[in-house]
């Protein structure tokens, strides 16, 4: 009897499924980072790529080569997580931000704010600059994190490609911003160097959501494209903590596709805009 | 064959090329269509709303973690790709964009691949770009069912020209008969 080709491929698939879990279960015993409840097609694509340039044939080869290389865990971690950003990403947002949330911030004394999985900073900075022009920047801290250092040292810098510019300039513009976007920034360069007076209020910290714990008493939350990339159960886990962190009357903003919708505490929040993915912790369970 | 999803790539001219595909699948069209249509970063959904409009299949963007189900078709958001899992669940990302495009053919359709293997019929449409071609080789080298826009047929007709070099595809069918094909191919199992 002649094996259909396709056998081969199922038996091959089932081979890279088993090779895609040793390998994140390696991560996992050797570096603490559990990527476990990660979306696993994403995951599979990323460690793809990573193989297709490393000149292993298989993902079981890349396993000797993670546990005793450092380096090359750095390599795949920055495969892993994806930092790419910008700011003012998605103007209505931040106008949603200006128009629904800025006016009961102001009824408080002390602002406290996390933004979770910041990546290079470019969302912080746009949250500041709106704080700053809606005269609240001076009593808020914020706090912004992620389990990339390297992004956290790039977002620390305030240093942006200039080549980016005009796509901020544009959404700033679009967002409601109320100055002219080149107040906030120098050119040197091939860089635009941000104010620095708008780091004063800015935290850079290393944070993992799904092994770390909660930052407390906070006014909002922003934690948006980020857990696109975990499955179902990662996702609540990490909107429990979210739920913790925050005050009673708490913001949590979301990403523009995500949604508290399927999750099992959607109970817990109102909507402020749903449109915009901002929800509201309730006053009362 | 027991086919258990579409997927199609579009881009420049798309909304014609769909206009002839997707109100001609009728209501109890077995499987799901999944469709990645380059448009730019700030669409509103004002073509999935025409879609369904004028469809009796549901047309709607694809939600995360939502499953792909038989009698609907899925657009990929503007600005992020499109994944699908192996539990037929959607997953989006912000990944750079992949051939100059995000969302990207190519990346729907190599997830597309993993979670259905060979029973997935692949189409690629008129369009300006290469985006897609690798995907589709692929589906056919797993033995899935490949299908491209005869060029002479598309507004534009660089990406299904691409596609059948790459990939020389299974069948090369005029636009209106696309609709007609994947109706028959369906309902014959
Ligand atoms: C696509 S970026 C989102 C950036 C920004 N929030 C935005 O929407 O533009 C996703 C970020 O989440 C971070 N991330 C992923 N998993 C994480 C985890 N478990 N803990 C903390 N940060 C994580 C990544 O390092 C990456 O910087």
């Amino acid at each position: 009897m002649v094996v259909p080709v396709k056998n081969d491929l199922e038996l091959l698939k089932e081979n890279e499924n088993i090779e895609i879990e040793l390998f994140l279960q390696t991560i996992f015993m050797k570096y603490g980072y559990d990527f476990r409840n990660y979306g696993k097609a994403h995951i599979k694509r990323r460690i793809r790529h990573r193989l297709s340039v490393s000149g292993f044939q298989t993902v079981c080869e890349m396993i000797h080569k993670l546990l005793y290389d450092p380096v090359f865990y750095q390599e795949v971690l920055q495969d892993l997580s994806i930092t790419v950003t910008e700011m003012f990403r998605d103007p209505t947002f931040y106008q949603a931000i200006r128009t629904e949330v800025v006016p009961l911030l102001k009824t408080y004394p002390f602002i406290k704010i996390w933004h979770a999985g910041c990546a290079t900073g470019e969302e912080v900075y746009s949250m500041a600059i709106l704080l700053r022009e809606e005269g609240l920047l001076k009593r808020t801290q914020i706090y912004a994190t992620d389990f990339n250092q390297l992004a956290l040292q790039k977002a620390r810098s305030g240093i942006f490609p200039i080549d980016r510019i005009k796509e901020f300039t544009q959404n700033y513009q679009k967002s409601g911003g109320k100055a002219s976007f080149s107040d906030y920034y120098n050119a040197r360069y091939e860089s635009v160097i941000l104010n620095e007076s708008l780091k004063e209020n800015i935290v850079f910290a290393d944070h993992n959501l799904v092994t770390d714990g909660v930052f407390g008493e906070m006014n909002m939350v922003v934690c948006r494209n980020v857990m696109i990339y975990f499955d179902k159960d990662l996702q609540n886990k990490v909107i429990r903590l979210f739920y913790e962190s925050l005050i009673p009357g708490g913001f949590l903003c979301l990403g523009s596709k995500e949604s508290l919708r399927f999750s099992e505490h959607s109970e817990k929040f109102d909507h402020t805009s749903e449109k915009e993915k901002i929800y509201r912790k309730k006053f009362s369970e | 064959m027991n086919y258990r999803a579409v997927v199609i790539g579009v881009s420049a001219g798309g909304m014609s090329a769909l206009g002839e595909i997707l109100p001609r699948l009728p209501v109890d069209f077995s499987l799901p269509v999944i469709i990645v249509q380059h448009i730019s970063p700030q669409s509103d959904n004002y073509m999935i709303k025409h879609f369904n409009g004028i469809s009796e299949i549901t047309v709607k963007e694809a939600d995360e973690k939502e499953t792909a189900l038989p009698g609907h078709a899925y657009f990929a958001p503007p600005n992020y790709h499109l994944l699908v899992e192996e539990d037929f669940t959607f997953s989006l990302s912000v990944e750079n964009r992949v051939n100059y495009s995000r969302p990207s053919i190519d990346v729907l359709f190599e997830s597309a691949i993993d979670a259905y293997c060979s029973s997935l019929i692949g189409i690629i449409l008129t369009g300006a770009n290469n985006d897609g071609s690798k995907g589709l080789k692929k589906i056919k080298d797993c033995g899935g069912l490949t299908i491209v826009q005869d060029p002479k047929t598309a507004e534009v007709p660089a990406m299904p020209e691409a596609a059948i070099k790459l990939s020389k595809p299974d069948y090369v069918l005029k636009l209106k008969d696309i609709a007609p094909f994947l109706v028959n191919l369906v309902s014959k199992k």
